[in-house]
């Protein structure tokens, strides 16, 4: 409604911002839109998360002209989308994400059919993991999954670390880098607390709350992609990371060591989604398809070092990196690994607030 | 004369085109946003937020760091500027050039420089280790925000007070001498009242987008200080509470028109002194 005014305004003032208006008029339920005539590609995946070779490949093997851009959170990522949902034709969220995209209609339906390098080559158990967020495996193509845990150098620490607890640990004061995002930053308070990361329990939350406000002065700062480099260059002994980060750092510092704490933490899958209302379906679904190629899928494997659920990258692989117990451990030997799941938009909120409590304090 | 009236409005209309695209119904926009909720309805309560008190905290502590950068980017430019109008007759204005000259690279760049310069391993620790000293805490702080506002806007201080300083006709600072003002009397009862609209527009100008700014405190405060800035960014980026965003903005608002009417008011009362 008050967009429609809005709309009417821009209209009245300025014809040609009628451009404008429309692009923040409320998504309405619609038909899907045929494809359009060009031949252009426009993907939207995290940053750093994909061998550059492999864009200029697909390029050159389909002659479509690929607008590549990035993202640092899933929380940035949506609310362009969301708004308007045609910008974007291949996004790759993580699983709660999907969730409540698919939720919001802005997902298309996938049919795996027009896609025989993903149906051949993503393994049985992470289309298993995936139903926990896309039940019917109908909108999402597994790409990268790992899990979240504990990054230490092993010259500046000289005890092995396997708990949350290090990370309150007065004697690394101003040596912890944090997850400046909103669910990675509770998952670990909620997870020492012995609770679950998909808590809704405003008590819980609060005493989550209440413990990473008493940590805030032993952090020294709370980021995203920069763990990666901070931790590189020794300027911090302890950081919160992703497995996949975890194992570039360990390439590029050997004194680096990644630990899943054991009080468990969250095991996360980033997938390949096609926009509803994206108007270039068919490139999209050829995008998929070519990354879930054998030998693109490890290409970027390779670059990304994040573990890959294609089956035919993996066998491609050497002994010693297929038995890579960052990249590929054995979750059986973990308790309280959980994925996280779209809360609900009251629930989002509440966790916003406290975390800004948590950031002002 | 007729003619030419039509002929420089005419001129004007691309930028009553660019004003009302991009200035006024954005703010009409904002002003929306801040005053309806999520279903369109009237509300105060997107204001009335800055009351929580995350959010007068981010207010109190933009408006504390803005204020002391102000104060140190007018007690840093004004010595200079005053060396710069002198230096200006030998030098051939290398010097201002030198100050233009960081301003071409990309505000971003320059501040993640001093990321570098001021990490724990960063360059001045590195040299304090190296010379037997103790490495200081120095970024995530609220110093290190604070000089990055410094650093980033100084050259909004500098330029209107150079311009000012420089326009001072030589003859009314020679009247003043001659008639026996002292060296301190001329600074304090004729050049510094002569060049008050150029502080004014620096303080203006420096002031404006410190209180506002969220790069700088997330990049040099390691998201650990809060500014209002930064909170607007969030409700806006993560938590997609338009609403809410463009009501706190509409606070910030208020903010900045007020540091305008003052200046506006001083550089009247400047002209009417003049004439």
């Amino acid at each position: 409604m008050r967009r429609h005014v809005m709309k009417m305004t821009a209209a009245v003032l300025l014809p040609s911002l009628l451009l404008y208006g429309c692009g923040i008029s409320k998504r309405e339920e619609r038909a899907e839109l045929p494809d359009d005539e060009s031949n252009r590609l426009i993907v939207y995946n995290w940053g750093e998360y994909i061998d550059p070779e492999t864009i200029e490949m697909f390029k050159e093997e389909t002659g479509y002209d690929v607008i590549y851009d990035v993202f640092e959170t899933n929380e940035i990522m949506y609310p362009k989308v969301a708004a308007d949902p045609s910008q974007y034709d291949v996004i790759c969220p993580s699983d709660y994400m999907i969730a409540k995209m698919a939720g919001e209609g802005l997902l298309a339906e996938l049919d795996m059919d027009d896609m025989p390098q993903a149906k051949k080559n993503i393994g049985e158990d992470y289309w298993k993991m995936s139903r926990d967020f896309d039940p019917e495996n109908k909108y999402s193509v597994p790409y990268c999954w790992g899990t979240v845990g504990i990054l230490y150098n092993s010259k500046l620490i000289d005890e092995e670390l396997d708990s949350w607890e290090s990370l309150w640990d007065p004697k690394y004061n101003d040596d912890i880098l944090m997850q400046d995002s909103v669910r990675d930053l509770f998952m670990v308070a909620l997870k020492k607390l012995g609770y679950s990361l998909n808590s809704t329990d405003i008590d819980e939350l609060e005493e989550a709350k209440e413990l990473l406000i008493q940590q805030k002065p032993l952090v020294q700062a709370y980021v995203v992609d920069e763990v990666r480099d901070k931790m590189i260059a020794g300027e911090s002994a302890i950081g919160v990371i992703y497995s996949g980060e975890a194992e570039y750092t360990r390439e590029e510092n050997e004194d680096l060591v990644y630990s899943i704490p054991k009080e468990g933490t969250n095991v996360w899958i980033d997938s390949w989604v096609v926009t509803k209302d994206s108007r270039h379906k068919k490139a999209a679904k050829e995008w998929i398809d070519f990354m879930c190629r054998p030998d693109i899928a490890l290409m970027n494997f390779e670059y990304i070092y994040y573990s890959t659920p294609n089956v035919g990258a993996m066998e491609l692989m050497d002994e010693e990196t297929r038995a890579n117990e960052v990249l590929f451990p054995d979750l059986s030997k973990y308790s309280g690994l959980e994925a996280y799941k779209y809360l609900g938009k009251d629930t989002d909120r509440l966790y916003y607030n406290l975390w800004k409590e948590i950031k002002s304090a | 004369m007729v003619k030419t009236k039509r002929i420089a409005g005419f001129l004007g209309l691309p930028y009553i085109f660019w004003a009302a695209a991009f200035i006024v119904i954005p703010l009409i926009m904002v002003v929306w946003y801040g005053l309806t909720d999520e279903n369109g309805g009237f509300t105060f309560a997107n204001v009335a937020a800055i009351a929580n008190p995350a959010h007068s905290k981010a207010l109190f502590m933009a408006l504390l760091l803005s204020f002391i950068a102000t104060i140190v980017c007018l007690l840093l430019a004004y010595p200079l500027c005053m060396f710069l109008v002198e230096a200006q007759k030998t030098s051939n204005s290398f010097l201002t050039m030198l100050l233009i000259v960081p301003m071409w690279m990309n505000f971003l760049l320059r501040t993640y420089a001093w990321q570098s310069i001021l990490e724990k391993t960063g360059i001045i620790n590195t040299f304090l280790t190296s010379i037997g000293l103790q490495p200081l805490r120095l970024i995530n702080t609220n110093g290190a925000i604070i000089l990055g506002m410094v650093y980033n806007f100084l050259p909004f201080m500098i330029l209107p007070i150079y311009n000012a300083l420089d326009d001072i006709d030589k003859n009314v600072i020679n009247a003043a001498r001659d008639l026996g003002a002292s060296s301190r009397q001329t600074l304090t009862k004729v050049i510094f009242p002569l060049s008050l609209p150029g502080v004014i527009s620096g303080i203006t100008m420096v002031f404006i987008p410190a209180l506002t700014t969220f790069v700088v405190s997330s990049l040099l405060g390691g998201g650990k200080i809060l500014l209002i800035g930064n909170v607007i960014e969030q409700e806006f980026m993560v938590a997609y509470d338009w609403n809410l965003g463009s009501g706190l903005s509409l606070v910030l608002l208020i903010f900045i028109v007020i540091n305008v009417i003052v200046s506006v008011l001083t550089e009247r009362s400047e002209e009417d002194y003049a004439s």
